[in-house]
């Protein structure tokens, strides 16, 4: 517990930091005497900003950390597993039929596709009864990379490669008022996520176990992954992709803390929210006045953190 | 090999060829447009020889047909190289401006860095495939991010000039490039030639290569040597093809159950070219480069790479 409250320090100094940062200066002082302009910048960009990189950490890397319970592998997370390019797809889909319409069409669109994705990436994996740790994580590359090279032809041909790539990149410069709103949704969503948990982690030891145990395995599971798909349709759609989050964060508590699922859902969510913060903060430091989308930055950061996981692994579980 | 099969092949590749030249050909034009299509069509023969060879070469050394080099991060190593070399020298420097200089420059640095990454990760995970190919893609996703990380924080106008040099695609081909990069292919086939002759040996695994009186980490060594320098030459020419190799490779090995990588590597190359060929003349001519080439080949790859590993699974 004590580690608990020293995550939530640090990220309670990260989150000041992060108002504090950017072009517009402000003092402490004025924070205190809360003139109406500092007021109008707070409340228009910086709290905003704040809000919307703590859910995204939230979300995204408890959506990883759900998805590797259910799927009983490490190495999967909305990046790994089709969820992230089938939810661009969802997008591409509502680019060309529905291009007048409404933003919330675009989300559910959205979340329809990386829904269907995920689940046919889970039906596949269950399918083959994939034991290899390293095909599954493979498997969903592969066809995240296929159902991306559909969508890459899709959106050339209707013209739309363009509007389609914002949401390549994830950046958090563009979030203001009125921008981030839709990851309000991320808190009922967490809380049935945490309501669930104990379901989550019976479902992590097998289908044959937990029905044993009298748990309606394939219900939980689809609610597992519509959860996960909202997460990451949300996020893709208010901030863009931000890769290997949901994998790493996870993973890295999971070495500190062990594998209870429950306990873990509380640092995994402090510690995505930190590493989100402070990767941002970075990147609007780097090359101040301009920002690196945290897209780019979390992707270096992500990557070589893969890296090091794939090529520890074999120093304690022996290859299947 | 069957010589039937191969000269029915070198004469649908002719004939493919010459259509690409002549097809939809203004006569009016013919003195414009005859000399541009014709170096585009030396630069197709160049990247489907060179696709060929680094992929049937790499997937002896490794012993997977599932691999291609440029799977494994390749092509986006070359990127980056070019990227680093622009960002820290600018894009006036005299070598950033000369765009065959700024090429062989890349290439040297290319072929080291892959050499010193690709050695050992060959050495330690060849028998584990799955470890292998995600490390790969691992890598060549941290490459990528790199390189466009890169490009955000050079200025606007060095940005520019990056995207004019480095996203060569089969319509956007880097054509001055073209007399340097044969002669560059032509150089390192000959050297590298009597590395090719092993391949047939080295295809069969380690223990086995050994015994057959070949020196095999020098061999290994200099087949990645080479595969750096002709993966950099298709890179510079058409840009990062991802699957091409992994696609020609395998439906030739259909066609042609054969050990012998000569064979393998002149069959895949004839198939790789008519390949491209139909696929340009098609988008080029008739269908207004509406989609350009490289997204078809992916589209494609991918699925078959899909069928690869789950056929691979079920094989374990």
């Amino acid at each position: 517990m004590k580690k608990t409250y020293i995550l939530f320090l640090i990220l309670f100094i990260l989150s000041i930091t992060s108002l504090f940062i950017g072009v517009k200066q402000f003092e402490l002082v004025d924070i205190l005497t809360l003139s109406e302009e500092v007021l109008m910048f707070l409340t228009m960009s910086r709290i905003p900003r704040l809000l919307a990189l703590i859910f995204t950490g939230i979300g995204l890397s408890l959506s990883g950390l759900i998805m590797q319970t259910i799927s009983r592998n490490k190495f999967v997370s909305p990046s790994t597993a089709a969820t992230i390019d089938s939810a661009r797809f969802g997008i591409l889909i509502g680019l060309i039929f529905f291009a007048s319409s409404a933003f919330y069409v675009k989300t559910i669109l959205a979340f329809l596709f990386a829904f269907l994705g995920t689940l046919l990436f889970m039906k596949l994996i269950s399918m083959l009864k994939a034991k290899n740790m390293l095909l599954i994580p493979l498997l969903g590359i592969v066809l995240g990379t296929l159902i991306d090279a559909l969508t890459s032809l899709i959106a050339y041909r209707f013209d739309v490669i363009q509007l389609l790539n914002s949401s390549l990149v994830g950046d958090f410069s563009l979030i203001v008022q009125g921008r981030y709103e839709l990851l309000y949704i991320m808190i009922p969503v967490v809380i049935i996520l945490y309501l669930y948990s104990y379901q989550f982690s019976i479902a992590g030891l097998g289908e044959d176990v937990s029905k044993n145990l009298g748990l309606h395995y394939n219900q939980v599971v689809i609610i597992g992954i519509a959860l996960v798909a909202i997460i990451s349709a949300t996020t893709i759609i208010t901030v863009g992709n931000i890769p290997f989050l949901g994998l790493i964060v996870p993973n890295i508590v999971m070495m500190i803390h062990g594998n209870h699922l429950k306990k873990n859902m509380v640092p995994t969510s402090l510690f995505g929210a930190i590493l989100v913060i402070s990767t941002d903060i970075v990147g609007r430091v780097i090359i101040f006045p301009y920002e690196i989308p945290i897209g780019l930055s979390l992707g270096v950061v992500g990557s070589l953190i893969f890296l090091y996981l794939l090529l520890r692994r074999p120093k304690y579980v022996k290859q299947t | 090999m069957s010589n039937k099969l191969k000269w029915s092949l070198i004469l649908i590749v002719i004939v493919l060829a010459l259509l690409y030249v002549f097809l939809e050909m203004n006569r009016n034009a013919f003195s414009y447009m005859f000399p541009r299509r014709l170096i585009r069509l030396f630069a197709i023969i160049l990247v489907a020889f060179v696709v060929a060879t680094s992929t049937a070469s790499f997937q002896a050394l490794t012993n997977h047909h599932i691999l291609t080099p440029s799977m494994l991060g390749y092509d986006s190593i070359y990127l980056l190289m070019q990227t680093v070399l622009i960002f820290v020298l600018g894009s006036t420097h005299p070598l950033s401006s000369s765009s065959s200089l700024l090429f062989f420059v890349t290439l040297i640095i290319m072929v080291g860095l892959s050499t010193i990454l690709f050695v050992p990760l060959l050495r330690y995970l060849r028998h584990d495939l799955f470890t292998f190919l995600l490390i790969g893609i691992v890598l060549a996703t941290l490459f990528r991010s790199v390189t466009s990380f890169l490009q955000m924080i050079i200025d606007p106008n060095e940005f520019s000039i990056i995207q004019d040099r480095s996203f060569a695609s089969f319509n956007n081909m880097n054509v001055s490039l073209i007399y340097i990069a044969y002669a560059i292919v032509i150089v390192t086939t000959i050297v590298f030639q009597h590395r090719i002759k092993e391949l047939d040996c080295i295809a069969l695994g380690k223990s086995q290569a050994i015994n057959l009186g070949i020196d095999y980490n020098k061999a290994t060594t200099e087949m990645i040597v080479m595969i750096g320098i002709l993966i950099s030459v298709s890179t510079a020419l058409v840009g990062p093809i991802m699957f091409l190799g992994l696609l020609v490779v395998n439906i030739a090995r259909s066609i042609l159950a054969t050990y012998k990588h000569s064979a393998l590597i002149l069959i895949s190359f004839l198939i790789g070219a008519g390949i491209i060929l139909i696929g340009q003349t098609l988008l080029e001519r008739y269908f207004n480069n509406m989609i350009p080439l490289g997204v078809v080949i992916n589209a494609f790859g991918g699925l078959y790479l899909l069928y690869l590993l789950v056929k691979e699974f079920k094989r374990i």
